[in-house]
């Protein structure tokens, strides 16, 4: 119950894009067409599920203060604190990782390249991702279930955000709009307005 | 060669302007929404961006003959991240209460795409000197948008800038009300999308043909 929680929370009212801006710049180029943005939105949800929970492991077992101690029962590594290379080490494992994740689709899943392929290596980049750990380091999850379940509801979150302001684009295509705020303009207040409707599910407990 | 060409001048003031990294090029528009509901850590931000545009810019445009090409990104991830760390425990030790403001978004400076932009686009091909000015222009631009955007939502949702109290006491006897939402995410993408129809107004050819 509540991991449902959690989950329920992290889609809607801790929403990645409208509450808290991660993963802006790709949203607002990838979501010309629901396609794409499909595409996009599972690759980023995939490569979440697989980071958050290696950082969590990383975090808990090797840079909180006292966790090498704990984990290799070393008195030399008695209250030793690794936190400040945090971002470092998060930087590396989302790098290795994505790279890592990029090989195995190729071979295991051709198909699936093929439709990821161009957005994959550019997500080791996306703010989605190590907004995603950073909060993990800064909400102290209690076990890894919590931070799976975090991780999984912030992605399909971002799933949503995108596929949904690719198929708002897709019929703005059609309207006239004002030439100084054609583009990028009318995607902000779009979003802005989106954002605003995401509002009403602020304070949604289950 | 003289320090400041006409060329470096360009260098320095174009992003300022009419090629300013988040308002036409679209780049570290994360950050530039989320810490901008007060002044205070809109301008600490930009600032500490600017400081590692700045650096990571010249250290890259050092090492740009002996990086190999097929590492290049990790190693540009490896500085930008070092200097982000040197900045956090700066923050930290100096200025507590604004790095607790900006919470995530110090970190998520490595992931800010104005720095892997101006890496690849310029650092790699051009000397330290002009990396450098390029750098302090795009950090610059970006903290431009930062304050005003930063202005407009203290001032019309708190009243105050800087938290000092610009609107009078007496206003708010006379029934005037602080406009809440200004405080909440959705009017700093609203305010942006002003800005960029603003600036796209007066400068025509920066209009997009389709939506």
């Amino acid at each position: 119950m509540e991991y449902l929680s959690l989950f329920v929370k992290s889609i809607f009212v801790d929403n990645m894009i409208f509450a808290y801006f991660l993963g802006m710049c790709s949203y607002l180029a990838v979501s010309k067409n629901v396609k794409t943005a499909l595409g996009l939105g599972a690759a980023v949800t995939f490569v979440l599920l697989v980071t958050v929970p290696v950082n969590y492991l990383l975090e808990n077992y090797v840079l909180k203060a006292n966790a090498l101690y704990e984990t290799f029962q070393i008195e030399a590594l008695e209250n030793v604190d690794l936190s400040f290379l945090s971002f470092i080490l998060f930087i590396a494992v989302i790098a290795g990782i994505v790279q890592i994740v990029e090989m195995a689709v190729e071979k295991f899943s051709p198909s699936l390249y093929a439709s990821l392929g161009i957005f994959l290596p550019l997500i080791a980049v996306n703010c989605a991702i190590m907004g995603a750990s950073l909060f993990m380091q800064q909400r102290h999850f209690e076990g890894i279930g919590e931070a799976v379940t975090y991780a999984f509801g912030s992605g399909i979150g971002w799933l949503i955000a995108i596929v949904a302001l690719a198929a708002i684009r897709e019929k703005l295509s059609y309207s006239n709009v004002p030439a100084p705020l054609r583009g990028l303009g009318i995607t902000f207040i779009t979003v802005g307005l989106m954002a605003m409707a995401f509002m009403c599910f602020s304070g949604l407990t289950i | 060669m003289e320090l400041f060409s006409k060329k470096n001048k360009e260098t320095f003031l174009t992003p300022l302007g009419l090629n300013n990294p988040v308002s036409v090029q679209v780049l570290g528009i994360c950050s530039a929404l989320a810490v901008t509901s007060k002044l205070e850590p809109a301008l600490v931000m930009g600032l500490s961006v600017t400081i590692i545009v700045a650096l990571a810019n010249v250290v890259i445009s050092l090492l740009r003959k002996t990086i190999p090409n097929r590492i290049r990104i990790i190693v540009q991830l490896v500085v930008v991240a070092t200097l982000v760390t040197i900045v956090s425990q700066v923050l930290k030790a100096f200025a507590y209460d604004v790095s607790v403001q900006l919470s995530v978004y110090v970190g998520l400076i490595i992931t800010n795409c104005i720095l892997m932009g101006r890496l690849e686009a310029f650092a790699m091909q051009n000397g330290p000197w002009e990396s450098f000015l390029d750098g302090v222009g795009s950090g610059l631009g970006y903290a431009l948008i930062l304050v005003i955007v930063g202005f407009f939502r203290e001032l019309l949702g708190s009243g105050t800038l800087l938290n000092f109290r610009v609107i009078p006491e007496c206003a708010y006897e006379y029934g005037y009300l602080n406009n809440g939402l200004m405080v909440l995410p959705p009017m700093a993408l609203i305010i942006m999308a002003c800005i960029i129809w603003y600036q796209r107004s007066k400068n025509p050819d920066l209009q997009e043909k389709n939506n």
